[in-house]
Order: C-alpha cells, then structure tokens, then sequence
C-alpha cells in the first residue's frame, strides 16, 4: 500500500501522453503545464501521507 | 571595465553578497563542534533537523545553474525543457524509501560518504573506490557550472572587459567563499542557504504575480511563446513547442528517471542529506522539499516569459538576468541576481565539502596513509575543498563553457553507475562486490561511449531494436544491472559484510 502510494505520483509524471496537450487551459496555462506543476503538491500530499501511516509526528 | 555599470543593482547586489560573506564567517561558531573532527566540519556534526535540513538541501539541489539552465532550454526548445519537473517529482519517494536508512546506517557505523558505506557493506575498497572517483569526477564539472550561473548575472550587471577584468568580480567571489568553506565547514552553506532560499522565493513570486501582468496574463504569455517557438523551430529545422512531439516523448521520460537516480547519488546530495540529525527529519523533507520543486516549475515558465517579452539574447542562459532587467527596477534585478549569485555559493560549497570528504575517507586514507588521524583527516579535507574550488575556476577561466557543460551531462550518465552499489545495497546483499564493479565498469564505459556523437555530445541515443531513443545513462544502467546480476549469480557474495541489520533501522520507524 505504501509502495503505491509513493509510486502513483511518479507513474503519473511519467504518463507523458496523458497530459501532452495544450487543452483545457487553466487560468492560460496549457494542460501539460498545469498538470505538471499541480502534480508537484499532489505528490507531496502522497509522500505525507505513507509519513502519517509510518507513524510520524 | 565598468562604464556600463548598473550601479544601483550592483550595490544591492554587492551589499546583499557582504552580508553572507559575513554569515559565512561566522557560522563556524553555529551548534559549535570541534572542527578537527571531519563529522563536525563535512557534515555539520549530523545536527540539522528538519527545518535546516529543508533550507541546507533545497540550497543544494536546486542550484543556481538550475536557476539559469532550465528556463534556457524551455526558451531555446520549449517543453522539452520541463523534464526537470517530473525529475524532481520521481526523486522524493525515492529519497524517502531509501535515505533514512542510508542516514541509520552511517550514523550507526561512523560513515560519512557514499563509499564508505559501500565499502563497509561489501567489504571491497576497489568498488569503494570506483565510487568515490565517480563521485568526485562528476562533481568537478558541477561546480565549475555554479561558476557559470554566477558569471551571468555578474556580467549583467554591466561589467565588460577583456578575459581576466571580466572574471576579476567571479573570483574575489570565490575566494571569499574558498576561505569561509574551509573555516566553517558544512555549517557555512547551511546558515547562507537560509537567505539564499528566502531570496529566491520572493524573486520568484514577484516575477510570476508581475511578468504576466505587464505582459496581459499567462495565457497570452504561453500563445506569444508558442508562436515564437514555432517560428524557431521552423528556422531551425529542430523540434520546439509548448508541447512534446511524439519522438521527444521517450528521451523526456528517461531523461526524467535516469537524472532523478543520478541526484542523489552526488557527493553534495549525500552530505546534505547525512547531514540531518534524524530518519524522520529526512522523512519530513520527502514531503518539505517539493515546494522547491514547485518554484521550480515557474523558474522554468520564466523561458516562456523571456520569449513573451521579446527578449533576443546569442546564449540562452541569458534570459533570466535579460528578463529580470527589463521586467523590474535595477534595485529589483540586484536583489534577483544576488538571490542566484548566492545561490551559487550553497552548492559550490557544499560540492566542495561532498567531494573533499570523499578523497579523504575513500581514496587518500585506504590507499596512501591508513594510519591518518582524526585531527589530519579533517584538514586534509580543508586543504581538498579548497583544491577543488580551485581547479573548478581554473576550468572557467581557461576552457570554454560548452567544457564544463559537456562534462556536467557525461557527470549524470556516470553517478547513475553507482545507483548499484549504493542503493540496491541497503535492501539486499545478492550482488557481490566485484560484480557490482564489473557492472560499474561497463555502465561508465557504455554511457560515455554512447554520448560521444560524431559532431558533439549527445544526451540521448537510439535503443537498437525498440524504435525509440533514451537517455544514455538509463541505456548503460540497464547494462550495467544486467552484467551485475549476472556476474553475481555465478560468484555468490561471500565478503565479509560489516554492517548488521539493525544498523538500517532508525529509532522512529522501526
């Protein structure tokens, strides 16, 4: 469970052809932009939680 | 030399570089330790928690070159230069499933380089060896293109002149932080990455609240850059677009795995990291650090921001200084560049410390004098990082730029050779000592072969049968693995192993 919570992130940043696109736009970023930088927190969010399961304070 | 000097970016700028000067000398006394010790001086006594591990390592990765080097690609060729953020996104569950169990085991075993935990673990100073050198050999490089980052903002502040006037400013700068490196150890870098940090953030944030603004938004910030893109590429006849083509897809995504494996495996990344005083501070980090990498997504955009505002410039790496000049007062533009000056200086210490660490512990003491002190050890690696320092400027000041650039691009393809040796050894000890050198061998020998192209070096090369191109390092990884493996199931792993499996867990997490 663990191993697929830090691997979900990564899977996703390399599924290139998943967000290679210009379309939808979001506040006039291309898709491919946003959906890069937004992944950055989003990965974040993942890594905290497998640090909450791991017990840490 | 300084007719067209901007003075009031330069005094801020000069002003901002004398207070880390300051910082720089005075952080010796920080947590004071005994900086006979090398613990104490490389790796600042393994007391930094989670807040200053967090300013000390996103310091240290996110480099000034960075701060040049990535938005230059993505204004020269477009998307394609945004593989630095998947990067940065693989490499954190890495860090966090792997290095709180490097950081337990060389606290538990007194190590404090990566070769010297795979000497402990393998029993093989030759494998311990080969990953020093590879260690330092990278490195070099590295540093000298910290160099380059700090040397574009100094000439944009308007200083010209012939070779050795325009290179005066770069090297009383390094002279400065060569001494206060070899005063203060690891706990200079670590106390100047807190104002280095703080200034990128604010740079950053103000350019992406105001470039758009002047510029009518990001939407037709991205539309000004895509049409100028397009316009290049069809000039150039070389692929650029907000978008990937389909044959940039694979390079991008191997370039991505194969540089995240590389990073951490770097001298600078492992002693900013051993440097914590906890698994869990590196655990919290895991998830601390990727706000770094969120910045560093609107680091690269300011390429597209560069095109947006018509900004024409021979060298790429120019656009940033270019940018911020034209986009904010000269008071504004000082503080950004003193922000990526400064920010030069974190990582070219820190590089310097990783690197004069590793001589000492893993080539000079094994091989040239066993018998070395304590007291000796740490001055050995005084006098080593300031060696270092020393011959990364010389490769600036006597070499072209494309040098040391090469060089940096064949540095990640070899660190990827060691990923072996040092990571899949924290979860098993199938692989032997020599296979695993063998394997090494092969990588070096494969990743550079394959980056040397007829006309120049190449990042990437065509996968015989697959149809596909990838990045050199992950193509002699797979080798190097392969032979590995092989090697190890046919000489089973019989060397004596002087670590025990509690020295991997830390108290925590167990």
């Amino acid at each position: 469970m663990k191993i697929l919570l830090l691997a979900a992130p990564c899977l996703l940043a390399l599924a290139v052809p998943l967000y290679n696109s210009d379309s939808p736009r979001l506040f006039g970023f291309p898709f491919f932009y946003w959906a890069l930088i937004g992944l950055v927190p989003v990965s974040a969010l993942f890594i905290y939680a497998v640090f909450k399961m791991d017990g840490g304070k | 030399m300084i007719a067209h000097l901007n003075w009031t970016a330069t005094l801020v700028f000069v002003a901002f570089f004398a207070l880390v000067t300051g910082l720089g000398f005075i952080a010796g006394r920080w947590r004071a330790g005994d900086l006979d010790d090398l613990a104490e001086w490389g790796l600042g006594g393994r007391r930094f928690g989670a807040w200053v591990s967090w300013f000390l390592i996103g310091g240290d990765l996110y480099t000034a070159y960075t701060v040049i080097a990535v938005p230059a690609v993505v204004y020269a060729v477009g998307a394609y230069g945004m593989f630095a953020i998947p990067y940065t996104i693989l490499i954190y569950p890495l860090l966090y499933l792997t290095f709180p169990r490097l950081w337990a085991v060389t606290r538990a075993k007194g190590y404090i380089t990566a070769a010297d935990y795979v000497d402990g673990r393998y029993g093989n100073r030759w494998l311990a060896l080969a990953v020093a050198l590879t260690g330092i050999l990278a490195t070099m490089p590295y540093i000298a293109l910290q160099l380059v980052g700090m040397e574009k903002v100094i000439s944009a502040l308007g200083f010209e002149g012939g070779p050795w006037a325009s290179h005066l400013p770069l090297t009383i700068a390094f002279i400065i932080l060569a001494i206060y490196t070899y005063q203060s150890g690891l706990r200079a870098p670590a106390m100047i990455a807190f104002v280095k940090d703080i200034m990128i953030y604010i740079f950053v944030i103000a350019a992406v609240i105001v470039v758009p603004l002047k510029l009518g938004g990001y939407g037709a910030v991205f539309d000004a850059a895509g049409a100028a893109l397009a316009k290049k590429a069809a000039l150039s006849g070389k692929p650029a677009g907000l978008t990937l083509l389909p044959a940039q897809i694979m390079p991008f995504i191997t370039l991505a795995i194969g540089s995240a494996m590389a990073l951490f495996m770097y001298p600078h990344s492992m002693t900013g990291i051993l440097a914590a005083n906890s698994g869990t501070a590196i655990r919290k980090n895991a998830y601390m650090l990727p706000a770094y990498s969120l910045v560093l997504g609107f680091i690269a955009i300011m390429g597209y921001m560069a095109l947006a505002a018509g900004i024409e410039v021979k060298n790429p790496q120019d656009v940033v200084p270019q940018l911020f000049l034209k986009m904010f007062p000269s008071w504004f533009a000082g503080f950004a560049f003193a922000g990526i000056a400064i920010g030069a200086l974190v990582p070219a210490a820190v590089m310097s410390i990783g690197a004069a660490n590793t001589f000492t512990r893993n080539v000079w003491k094994p091989f040239v004098d066993p018998g070395i002190g304590s007291k000796e050890e740490a001055d050995l690696a005084k006098l080593m990082s300031l060696i270092v320092k020393v011959g990364a400027l010389i490769v600036i000041l006597v070499m072209p730029t494309t040098f040391a650039l090469d060089l940096q691009l064949l540095g990640g393809v070899w660190m990827i050779q060691v990923f072996p040796a040092v990571v899949f050894g924290l979860f098993t000890r199938w692989f032997s000592g020599w296979a695993l050198l063998a394997g090494w061998a092969i990588g070096m020998v494969v990743g550079t072969g394959l980056a040397a192209g007829p006309l120049a070096w190449t990042p990437v090369h065509a996968v015989f049968g697959l149809g596909f191109s990838a990045y050199n390092g992950l193509i002699a990884f797979v080798l190097n693995v392969a032979v590995a493996g092989a090697l190890s199931a046919l000489l089973p792993n019989t060397a004596p192993d002087a670590t025990r499996a509690a020295d991997y867990e830390d108290e925590a997490l167990a």
